[in-house]
């Protein structure tokens, strides 16, 4: 097991220094009117390479906050974020979508295929947006779902499949690209136990074998139980960190 | 990504919803078909009126009688014949005049067997026919012989033979005006409407002489109605109108600070204002009908906000994995100028079709050139890209996170 504070960050993936988040909610009075709400508070947290992470809490805690910074959909308000050795702050706008389509894969509760395209063209599109030409694009996708037994689901649109299918669609959307890091925001908060299931083993396999770091949110304690290490939120302060008893 | 791919996620875009996008596109229809089809009414407009003038023959200077005045009883033009067979000699010997035709006119009922025609009889020399370019079809035309003796024979336009005669070759045949009968010497080749709206091919044309002494029962022999005289170029246009204004103040003797009692009109003058006039109108056509095409092109920009705002989650999830701005931006961009550019093809079909469909239900001429219908296609695109980009902005612009959290 590796070790959960390394003193080197050569070979961590994720570094988050202080990083602070506060929205500021603009009312119909104006700029003067704004109302500032913080979510995140100095947040400090180490990610090394191929680990299988959980972050818990409450609604509210700033979890989905935190993971939208690691995922690079959203910018820390102060502090830093280092992934795989870049500082996030200093990257364009291009430069963030260059980063979530070649370095993380997404995962969310609501699965988030494209309504009314098959699987097959939902898993190609991040190499599309890669600059693969459709043909390729296809070819590679196809091959994944292949590997992952869904080629027969291959032509069916997201609305033909059942939630564990079409999160397992996801599943491979996140992968098309070889990413070093999956995002998984309450990937079993939709699916049935015995689907949960099925899917922590995917994402336990995942991080097993191909060595994948994987970061997941969740508030079930049995879907920690998955992982390697626990972070507890709350009120958008670090208030727990420990390895799970795997 | 590459731009084929986003040519293929606009067109996916497009046919899910059909309905949406045959609507969207029925505005660039009608507007490009309005476009196309005011484009091609104008363009005739102005064809019509280029072969107007064309038919009336070229260098042509009008002379018709003006106001008189004796003492104080004034008449007003035409009231009074002030023009003379004389003066028609006269200003063909002037060097800059290449032939006159003095002209009389009537009307008069026309028999032949039992059909009959009421249309124009008009006197004229035989130089008529070369000052206004007009050859027979059939026949002949009658001679400087004929216009002395004062013979009955005349020359039919096409429509008046065609009235008279229908299929039969009326060369040869006797015909009575006003009940007096005429040998049909010829039949003349069709000219088509004149500026006016007339059509020039109902008529009859006889010698001027025989005119005057039986049909039109002038009470003053050798006048006449009016005159058509035919510089010898366009250069001497000018000069010739001066010089018929000196020669026929001095044969009317008019002296100084009298009015003229005749006009001389050149045509030439004429025909570039009703160019010029038939010119605005197609301009204001295609302006009126290029209207339409902004409308359309407001209903793009409409349709594309309403989308962009319906598809806000797609374009989160879009950027959740991997969508630069770049790439949303060409998406809906492209949406727009699909659109355009396919209702432009439908709307130029429609207008080609409607233009013809008016060609044949009216009389109105209709002329489509490649040059109006590139033009119909370039605006089309033009106001795709000009409605299409704000959307498309809107769309890119839009933060992942909020976009991947709208429900």
């Amino acid at each position: 097991m590796p070790s959960l504070h390394p003193n080197v960050f050569e070979d961590c993936l994720i570094r988050v220094e202080n990083v602070s988040k506060i929205y500021s909610l603009d009312t119909s009075g104006g700029a003067s009117a704004s109302v500032n709400s913080q979510v995140l508070f100095d947040v400090n947290l180490v990610i090394p390479r191929g680990q299988f992470v959980a972050i818990m809490g409450h609604s509210g805690s700033g979890k989905s906050t935190l993971m939208n910074i690691l995922g690079c959909l959203d910018t820390p308000t102060s502090g830093h974020y280092w992934f795989d050795g870049r500082d996030i702050a200093a990257l364009s706008d291009d430069e963030l979508a260059r980063v979530r389509n070649h370095n993380i894969g997404f995962v969310f509760q609501g699965f988030n295929l494209l309504k009314r395209m098959t699987a097959l063209d939902n898993v190609a599109t991040p190499l599309l947006y890669a600059g693969v030409s459709r043909a390729e694009s296809r070819k590679r996708a196809l091959a994944l779902l292949d590997q992952t037994g869904l080629a027969k689901f291959a032509a069916y649109q997201p609305s033909q499949l059942s939630g564990g299918q079409q999160q397992r669609v996801a599943i491979c959307r996140a992968l098309i690209n070889n990413p070093p890091l999956i995002l998984a925001d309450e990937p079993t908060g939709n699916l049935d136990t015995q689907t949960s299931r099925e899917i922590m083993a995917i994402f336990q396999m995942l991080n097993r074998e191909q060595g994948i770091t994987v970061v997941l949110v969740t508030h079930e304690d049995d879907i920690a139980a998955y992982t390697q290490r626990l972070v507890r939120l709350k009120d958008g302060r670090i208030v727990h960190d420990e390895a799970t008893a795997q | 990504m590459n731009p084929l791919a986003v040519v293929g996620e606009a067109l996916r875009a497009l046919r899910l919803n059909r309905l949406r996008t045959a609507l969207t596109m029925l505005g660039m229809i009608i507007g490009v078909a309005a476009v196309v089809l005011m484009l091609a009414v104008g363009q005739g407009a102005q064809t019509t009126v280029n072969q107007a003038i064309s038919s009336m023959g070229s260098n042509l200077l009008l002379v018709v009688p003006g106001a008189t005045s004796s003492g104080a009883l004034r008449s007003g033009a035409g009231a009074v014949q002030t023009l003379t067979m004389g003066d028609a000699q006269a200003i063909a010997h002037l060097p800059s005049i290449k032939a006159t035709a003095p002209i009389n006119t009537g009307t008069a009922q026309l028999n032949y067997g039992a059909n009959n025609w009421s249309t124009s009889v008009t006197g004229v020399t035989p130089d008529y026919f070369v000052v206004r370019a007009w050859a027979a079809e059939s026949g002949a035309l009658f001679t400087e012989a004929d216009l002395r003796s004062g013979t009955r024979v005349v020359i039919l336009g096409q429509v008046t033979a065609k009235n008279l005669f229908g299929d039969e070759d009326p060369t040869g045949k006797t015909i009575r005006i006003k009940n007096s009968p005429f040998l049909v010497g010829g039949v003349l080749t069709p000219k088509g409407q004149s500026l006016d709206g007339r059509d020039q091919d109902d008529a009859v044309f006889i010698p001027l002489t025989t005119g005057q002494r039986q049909v039109f029962g002038n009470q003053f022999p050798g006048t006449i109605r009016f005159m058509m005289a035919q510089a010898r170029s366009a250069e001497v246009m000018d000069e010739a109108e001066t010089e018929m204004n000196r020669l026929l103040r001095q044969r009317h003797r008019l002296s100084e600070g009298m009015e003229n009692d005749f006009t001389v009109r050149n045509m030439a003058a004429l025909a570039a204002v009703a160019t010029g006039a038939a010119k605005v109108m197609s301009i204001m056509l295609g302006a009126i009908a290029s209207v339409s095409l902004l409308v359309g092109g407001i209903g793009i920009m409409n349709i594309m906000l309403v989308s962009v705002t319906e598809r806000t989650r797609e374009i989160g999830i879009r950027m959740a994995i991997g969508a630069n701005r770049r790439a949303i931006l060409g998406q809906f961009l492209l949406e727009a100028l699909v659109i355009c550019i396919l209702g432009g093809l439908i709307g130029v079909a429609l207008g080609v079709g409607g233009a013809w469909a008016v060609s044949l239900a009216t009389d109105m001429v209709v002329v489509i050139t490649l040059g109006m219908i590139a033009l119909a296609f370039a605006f089309a695109s033009a106001v795709g890209i000009f409605f299409g980009f704000y959307p498309a902005r809107k769309a890119s612009a839009l933060r992942p996170v909020e976009a991947l959290r709208y429900e």
